[in-house]
């Protein structure tokens, strides 16, 4: 590791710092090195200083209702999450972990994949939220710019952490975010990069490696999708463009658009994606896409010629966070779900399932001891130089959101 | 409950002169009633949302805003037009395929035509979903139907008129086409059928009696009589399928998006409410003076 990765000026360093998602042991040295205030603070304890303004700034944030708990009466809770997002049996057919959670402690688990993108999601329960209902859901897993706005429209509860003690094990550098000081309202579930996934078989055994021959190499024409995440999408062209995305400009963000629209008009696209394009990537429908990495490894384990590849250029980091909404029926048995899964055993069986970044304290070590090869994957345990390729898209104002998904759906609807 | 009361005092009494004069509007209450709930009451609300502005977080406020019908138009309208030909397109192949059956059917199928119409609704027995994912399976790179039409050439002369952009068929033009016209394919057969079933077939022995030939009974007696059937057939294939938007969303690819796709997503994933109703708004307008010109043209008014 060279000094530069640890210059205190180095955006993307610090971006990856305050989202947490340095490794433990360079965190710890980053620190050190950067001597990050709010870094250092969130090292203390969780839960404490609420006082600082969400990402948005400004907007007085509503306080979600909540609903009469029938946590201890009906024994259930209700989850949904995105696909192929937890360990799975050899025959596909159970999920061990919500399996022994039930054992454990009674509570069954109705576990449902209909997360495809957060925007459809946000559309599916938004008019049940404002209207006071229950969305017949107890906790899902939203990506983080998603946590600030359900946050700020008062659609998510505070957690009680009396329910959750297992909570002191996340990871330090994800204890304080901007969107959520102290982690009062989520805790995070897996956290991963956005690159590129595609099949051997349908690209004649070519390699895809970066964003630009993704989108015009004439090999993929028609065969590659983009995702419907507009900070995935259009964050990968613009660092493939070389600018960066934690600072980006108005004039950045267009000309990333203007690199879509031309590879849109030339025929090189299929269609924009959610979570769905596992399927057609696995049959070889679709040659090459912008995918979660994690995703495309999961799909390896059946099919050889499914590879992945980080652009050399950059490529985007998330995390997907537990929340729990308004009026949800089952509240304290979804947090003793957060607090199960929040043991570094349990984290690991699903981060050896999914290949994200678990966000627990312990995991590597419990890791190791499933699959010593797993310690090895720099998807599940990124080296320094992964995350020094990594970037987080910036916090987006109310006004630059609505006009910055004006222009993305553009290209993506019509 | 408004018209039990009427029969009752109806068949109590013999109905004064008045009292008969509001039967049939109280008969067509129900029906009013229906429309205003499930139509007019939608359609006020999506005027005024179309002339609102705003954004999901800080709510929608009205502003008479009527440029986004401007804007819509201007950065849609290849999508309209899109819609537009496609279904034309779907329901004139439509029509080419379902005459001839809707005719053996109700001329020729004797005791079997109760089973054969069983046959032609039996698709809808499963969901419409199912069914367009089902043409996924059927255009797939990989099933006989592409290598057949590979072999033969076919996909050769369907890239050369620009339906297909490679040697497969799905994702393509020709696959939500294909796709549109399956789907709305029963739609048409059904008029098609009630009207066809009604043909005397002595008008068609009598034309042969009187020596025209059978292209000219079919343009002279048949087509005449059938034309109910195929106005309202059209109409009950085209107006759906302009408006449809799972089949472009897939079978197609991002240069087939059709207008039902582009609304579903404004209203759905991008919660961009005004530019949705606006673009709901202008379908419709288009799809009411279309179908008024066409019905003038066909001159059926007065059968239908």
């Amino acid at each position: 590791m060279n000094d530069k990765s640890f210059d205190k000026d180095n955006p993307i360093l610090r971006a990856a710092l305050m989202r947490g998602l340095v490794s433990r042991r360079s965190a710890m040295m980053g620190a050190a090195g950067v001597g990050a205030a709010a870094f250092l603070a969130a090292c203390g304890s969780a839960g404490k200083n609420a006082s600082t303004g969400g990402a948005s700034g400004g907007v007085a944030s509503r306080t979600a209702a909540a609903a009469q708990d029938m946590s201890d009466t009906e024994k259930v809770v209700n989850w949904s999450n995105w696909t192929e997002y937890i360990d799975t049996s050899e025959d596909g057919k159970s999920r061990p972990t919500l399996d022994a959670f039930q054992k454990q402690t009674g509570i069954k688990v109705n576990y449902t994949e209909d997360y495809l993108d957060n925007d459809e999601f946000y559309a599916k329960v938004r008019p049940l939220l404002e209207g006071g209902k229950d969305t017949g859901r107890d906790v899902w897993c939203s990506t983080d710019w998603m946590v600030s706005r359900l946050i700020r429209q008062g659609y998510v509860q505070k957690l009680d952490l009396a329910n959750i003690p297992n909570a002191k094990n996340l990871d330090d550098s994800l204890k304080n975010v901007e969107f959520d000081p102290g982690r009062q309202y989520s805790l995070p579930w897996q956290s991963g990069f956005a690159g590129i996934g595609y099949n051997l078989k349908a690209t004649g055994g070519k390699k895809i490696e970066s964003i630009t021959q993704l989108l015009t190499d004439p090999a993929l024409k028609g065969k590659v999708t983009l995702l419907t995440e507009m900070r995935d999408t259009v964050g990968l062209v613009m660092m493939e463009q070389g600018k960066d995305i934690s600072k980006f400009t108005d004039a950045d963000f267009q000309a990333a658009i203007d690199m879509l629209q031309q590879a849109k008009d030339s025929g090189q696209i299929l269609r924009f994606t959610g979570n769905e394009y596992t399927e057609g990537l696995a049959k070889g429908d679709i040659a090459a896409c912008v995918a979660w990495t994690g995703d495309v490894v999961q799909l390896q384990f059946d099919n050889k010629d499914i590879q992945y590849a980080l652009p050399e250029k950059g490529f985007t980091l998330w995390s997907d966070n537990f929340v729990i909404p308004a009026l949800a029926k089952h509240k304290k048995n979804a947090e003793k779900l957060i607090d199960y899964y929040y043991d570094p055993a349990v984290m690991a069986q699903v981060a050896a399932w999914v290949n994200y970044i678990a966000p627990v304290k312990g995991t590597e070590e419990e890791l190791v001891k499933i699959d010593p090869e797993l310690g090895k994957n720099p998807l599940i345990v990124p080296t320094d130089e992964v995350l020094a390729r990594a970037q987080v898209f910036r916090g987006l104002s109310t006004a630059e959101e609505t006009k910055y998904n004006k222009l993305f759906s553009a290209l993506t609807t019509a | 409950m408004a018209e039990t009361a009427v029969l009752s005092t109806g068949s109590a009494a013999p109905p004064s002169r008045r009292r008969r004069n509001w039967v049939p509007y109280a008969l067509l209450l129900p029906g009013i009633l229906w429309l205003i709930v499930f139509f007019v009451l939608p359609m006020v609300t999506l005027a005024s949302q179309s002339l609102q502005e705003g954004n999901v977080d800080d709510g929608y406020v009205f502003t008479a805003n009527f440029s986004i019908y401007v804007d819509a138009l201007k950065q849609y309208w290849p999508q309209f037009v899109r819609s537009f030909v496609y279904a034309g397109i779907a329901t004139g192949l439509a029509l080419l395929l379902a005459y001839p059956l809707a005719y053996f059917i109700a001329q020729k199928a004797g005791r079997h035509k109760n089973l054969v119409l069983v046959l032609v609704i039996a698709p809808f027995f499963t969901s419409f979903l199912i069914r367009t994912l089902a043409w996924r399976t059927i255009l797939s790179d990989d099933w006989f139907i592409t290598t057949w039409a590979q072999n033969l050439h076919i996909t050769d002369f369907l890239q050369a008129v620009g339906l297909t952009d490679n040697d497969s068929l799905l994702n393509s033009q020709f696959a939500v086409i294909m796709g549109l016209t399956y789907n709305f394919l029963p739609f048409m057969i059904l008029p098609l059928y009630t009207s066809l079933e009604r043909l005397d077939p002595r008008l068609i022995e009598a034309a042969g009696d009187l020596y025209a030939s059978p292209w000219q009974t079919f343009r002279k007696v048949t087509w005449p009589l059938s034309l109910p059937g195929v106005v309202a057939g059209t109409l009950l294939t085209f107006i759906p399928a302009a408006g449809d938007f799972i089949n472009a969303r897939l079978l197609g690819n991002t240069q087939t998006t059709m207008i039902g796709s582009v609304i579903d997503a404004q209203f759905l994933r991008v919660l961009d409410y005004p530019l949705a109703a606006a673009l709901s708004f202008i379908l419709l307008i288009l799809i009411v003076a279309m179908v008024s010109v066409y019905v003038r043209r066909a001159g059926t008014e007065e059968l239908l």
